[in-house]
Formats: C-alpha cells, sequence, structure tokens
C-alpha cells in the first residue's frame, strides 16, 4: 500500500512542555486511520501537526519530518495555505461561518478561485453537498443561514466545506463526538463512502467508532505512540498490554 | 424536619420573588429617569419647534431664528469625523484583537485607553495649536478633527472587543480551507463581529453628536450657512449652549427645542443603523 503521509521522528513542544514524543507512522493512501487514546495524549495535537495547524499557537515548535506525497511539509518556504488545501480539516465542534448554507460551502472555492463561472461554482457546492449526503436536506433552503441547521447537519455542513476544496486529505477531529446516535452514524457512513476519493486520518475517543470505521488504528498515550496496527487486529490481538487494557476499559 | 425543610424553602421563594421585584425596580428607575429626560425635553422643546426655526440661522432677539445652519453644520463635523475616525479605528481594533498580543499590541491599548480618558477639552485646545492657529482661523476641519480623536480610540477598543467574542474555531475553519490570514480577519471574523463593531461606533457617534467643549475652541460658532470646511462652522451643541446662556426666555426656548433636534437626531441615527446591521444569519 502506497503511503500517503510518512511521520518521522516527530517531536512537539508546548513552549517548554513537551507534548508528542518521537512519534513515527506511515499513513496509506485511500484509507481510514484512527487515532484513539485518553484524553490530552495528544491526538489532536499530533492530528493539526499535518496540516499545520499549530502554526497560530506561537509557542508550539516541532522537529522531525513529516511527508506528504513525499514533501516535507515543515521544510522552509512551504506554502501553507496551498498545504491546508491540500489537507482539509473537520472540527470537533461544528464551525459554520455566519453566511449562507451555499456561501459556506462556496467559501473554500472562492478563496481558491478554484471555480471557473457562476453556475461552475453552483455545481461545485452542490457536489460537495452531495457528496457529505446532505444535499437532499438542504437544497430548498440554501440561501438561509447555516445556523438554523441541527448539530448533525451543521457537522456534514463542515465536512461538505472541506470537500468542496478538493483536498486530497481529510482531517477529523472528533467529528461525532457532540452528536446523537443518529447523526452519527450518517457521519460514519460518510467517512467509509469517502474512503474511495480521500486519505481520511480520524481522531475518536469512542473505540466502537474507531473498530467501525477505520483500516488502521494508532494507540496514543502521554504523546507517545504505544502501537500501530491493523483495526482488525488491534481489537482482536493487540501486540501491547496497554493496548488491550484501554480498550478493554480497564483504565481511561 | 419536613417542615424545616418547607420552611427553608419558603424562605428561599420570597427572597428570590424580592430580589427579582428589587431588580426590576432599579430597571425600571433607570429607565424612566431617561425617559423623564426625553418627555421633558420634548413638551419645553416642542412649543418652539416650526419648519422656519429648523432652517433659519440665528437672528436677534425678536426676529425669531433658528438652527438650520447649525444642523448642517453638526452634520458636516460629524461626517468628516466620521470619515476620519471609524475606518482607522476598526483597523486598529481589527489588529488589536487579530495581531496584538504583543508588546507594541499593549501599548497601542494603553494609548487608546488613555486618550478615552482625555477630557474631550483637552482635544480641543490640542487641534486649536495644531490646526487653528498655523491656519490663523477656527474650521469646520479642526472642528471634525477634533472629533475624529475623540472617536478613534472608542471605536477601536469596542472592535477590539467585539472581534474577540467571535469564537476561534471560525477562525480555524476557515484557515483550515486554505484562507490566508488577512481574508480571515477581513471576509469571516468582521462580519460576524459587524453589528456589534456597528454598534460601537453607533455609541461613538452619538458621543461626538453630543460634545460641546472640543469645538468651542475649533470650530467656534458661525451665524450663518456654511458648506466649506475652512470657515468657521455652527453646530448644534454649541448653538445650544448660545440660545441657553442667552438672558432672554425666547432664547431658553429655542435652545430646548435644538435639543429635541439634536436627542432626536442621535435617535434616528441609532435606530438606523440597527436597522441595517440586523442579523441576516
Amino acid at each position: 500500500m502506497e503511503s500517503k503521509i510518512s511521520i518521522s521522528n516527530l517531536d512537539f513542544f508546548y513552549g517548554k512542555a513537551q507534548a508528542l514524543f518521537d512519534i513515527t507512522l506511515e499513513i496509506p493512501e485511500r484509507q481510514i486511520v484512527a487515532f484513539i487514546g485518553p484524553s490530552g495524549c495528544g491526538k489532536s495535537t499530533f492530528l493539526r501537526t499535518l496540516n499545520r495547524m499549530n502554526d497560530t499557537i506561537p509557542i508550539a515548535s516541532v522537529t522531525g519530518t513529516v511527508m506528504i506525497d513525499g514533501e516535507d511539509i515543515y521544510k522552509a518556504g512551504t506554502d501553507v495555505v496551498a498545504l491546508r488545501r491540500k489537507v482539509g480539516m473537520v472540527f470537533q465542534k461544528s464551525n459554520p461561518f455566519p453566511k449562507s448554507i451555499f456561501d459556506n460551502v462556496a467559501y473554500g472555492i472562492r478563496i481558491n478561485g478554484i471555480h471557473t463561472s457562476k453556475a461552475d461554482l453552483a455545481a461545485r457546492v452542490q457536489k460537495a453537498l452531495a457528496d457529505a449526503a446532505l444535499w437532499d436536506e438542504v437544497k430548498d433552503r440554501l440561501t438561509t443561514s447555516a445556523f438554523g441547521l441541527s448539530g448533525g447537519q451543521q457537522q456534514r455542513l463542515c465536512i461538505a466545506r472541506a470537500l468542496a476544496v478538493q483536498p486530497e486529505v481529510i482531517l477529523m477531529d472528533e467529528p461525532a463526538s457532540a452528536l446523537d446516535p443518529i447523526a452519527t452514524q450518517k457521519i460514519e457512513e460518510l467517512v467509509v463512502e469517502l474512503k474511495r476519493e480521500y486519505t481520511i486520518v480520524i481522531v475518536t475517543h469512542n473505540m466502537q467508532q474507531a473498530a467501525r470505521v477505520s483500516d488502521k488504528t494508532a494507540f496514543f498515550m502521554l504523546g507517545k505512540l504505544i502501537e500501530y496496527n491493523p483495526t482488525q487486529k488491534m481489537f482482536t490481538n493487540p501486540d501491547e498490554k496497554l493496548t488491550e487494557d484501554y480498550i478493554t476499559g480497564r483504565f481511561g | 424536619m419536613a417542615n424545616t425543610e418547607q420552611s427553608v424553602h419558603r424562605k428561599r421563594r420570597i427572597v428570590n420573588s424580592l430580589m427579582t421585584i428589587l431588580t426590576a425596580a432599579c430597571a425600571v428607575f433607570a429607565t424612566s429617569i431617561l425617559l423623564f429626560i426625553i418627555s421633558y425635553i420634548a413638551i419645553q422643546g416642542f412649543s418652539s419647534l416650526s419648519f422656519q426655526f429648523l432652517t433659519d440661522t440665528p437672528k436677534p432677539v425678536g426676529e425669531g431664528g433658528g438652527i438650520g445652519n447649525a444642523i448642517v453644520g453638526s452634520a458636516m463635523m460629524t461626517a468628516l469625523a466620521v470619515v476620519l475616525g471609524l475606518p482607522v479605528g476598526i483597523a486598529a481594533g481589527v489588529y488589536l484583537a487579530e495581531y496584538g498580543k504583543n508588546w507594541f499590541g499593549n501599548i497601542v491599548r494603553f494609548v487608546a485607553d488613555t486618550l478615552i480618558g482625555i477630557p474631550s477639552i483637552i482635544i480641543g485646545i490640542f487641534i486649536y495649536t495644531l490646526v487653528v492657529m498655523p491656519m490663523g482661523r477656527q474650521s469646520g476641519l479642526a472642528g471634525g478633527l477634533a472629533l475624529a480623536i475623540i472617536m478613534l480610540p472608542i471605536v477601536a477598543r469596542t472592535t477590539e472587543e467585539m472581534i474577540r467574542l467571535v469564537p476561534n474555531s471560525m477562525r480555524e475553519g476557515a484557515l483550515a480551507l486554505g484562507a490566508p490570514q488577512w481574508r480571515v480577519s477581513w471576509n469571516i471574523v468582521l462580519p460576524a463581529a459587524a453589528s456589534g463593531i456597528a454598534t460601537g461606533a453607533m455609541l461613538a457617534i452619538a458621543r461626538i453628536t453630543g460634545e460641546t467643549a472640543p469645538l468651542l475652541f475649533t470650530a467656534l460658532n458661525s451665524r450663518f450657512y456654511n458648506f466649506f470646511y475652512d470657515q468657521p462652522m455652527s453646530s448644534l451643541t454649541v448653538q445650544i449652549y448660545n440660545y441657553a446662556t442667552g438672558p432672554f426666555e425666547v432664547e431658553h426656548a429655542m435652545a430646548w427645542a435644538a435639543t429635541l433636534i439634536l436627542v432626536g437626531l442621535i435617535l434616528v441615527i441609532n435606530i438606523f443603523v440597527r436597522f441595517l446591521t440586523r442579523k441576516k444569519f
């Protein structure tokens, strides 16, 4: 399997406090990789190193390499804007913009100048909404506020927004943690569906979710990668005692 | 046991209703003072209001006279202050909120807060020295500049506060789509904070429309219609001051009428901007 992202010897610091220790990991193309681990273990921090969202934190620093398609994204002169277009992100709490449903999805297309005409823009918005399994629910009220949608719909809107700029990788930071079981199920089905076109990295607190959707699972604890294996193996016959303890609910 | 519990419940209910009544009474008291002032001004001022009063220039006592030139002067100087002060103030506020978490931002913030606290008459003297003396005369330009300086720090600080209220998750959402920082500030954060910023701007405009002291030195007054910024300019507030300090009853009545107009104008501006910036999304 081709590697889309390869991380080697990654250390991450908030000021002097080290949050990630020597992480080395390969993320295969068009697969779903889940990061699990107790709160504060660094899985979200790690996720955010992959599109350099941590750049917004002034005291953060990174050593080691993150290669995406063979390019080191921490190399001097990397275009962070282009990187983030390629590596999209969906956040834990849905964060629609204070705009209409249409304009939310169109935002990324517009700022990146992807569309060729007004009709093309509309077509792209429709496709993104359809890919996020939201089109049928919102097609009659595209010009209304995004805040009028339910929590689950807002989260799918944010997924549509991320898809609209045609990324290659989608990072998801606990995308369903604030949703009810039905909305969660819709998001999970969507994630599996998206695998055909995208490489997906998903952070989750919900172990059943990791087991249901992912191809590979990485278990983090206290900033260290404890185990990284195919999900099937991880949940039936993990290599590490710690992983087994965590998965079976003995701590965390 | 059940009895004590009941009495505790009862006591709490009574205290609760007492406090509710107390706070409600305070709210009614606070608003009724405002209503009292406005209705008193209306009663006192209404009798002298006429179309002629709104369009005439001041005349010697006994010959009528009005505040037409004062309305124009106030509008022109406020407009100049808004044109100069509002964009700079908003931009400074955006800087402070989005990029100003450093020593430079702290200095700007401190200076702005100090500037807000400076009595407006001192700003009048400052402009007098800097603009009026070199020009050799008072002017609408000097008046507008003084008002702009008063407005600037208020707008900057309220803009900053409003922008800080925009949740960080919204910025991250835009950054994650590949938006450069300036675009995030410009077309996500600023619109999200727009109604709050407009409210702050309104407060600043209402404040400068009511200023008298800085205009005494800078714009002085004029008995004539004046549409040029390089000439002394009349304003509602200075005209009210003149009428109110005059010896004649007629003049006092005209001061009340002018006050009514001033309050009415501020109210209209407020309602208009509320309407423009009502929440669409």
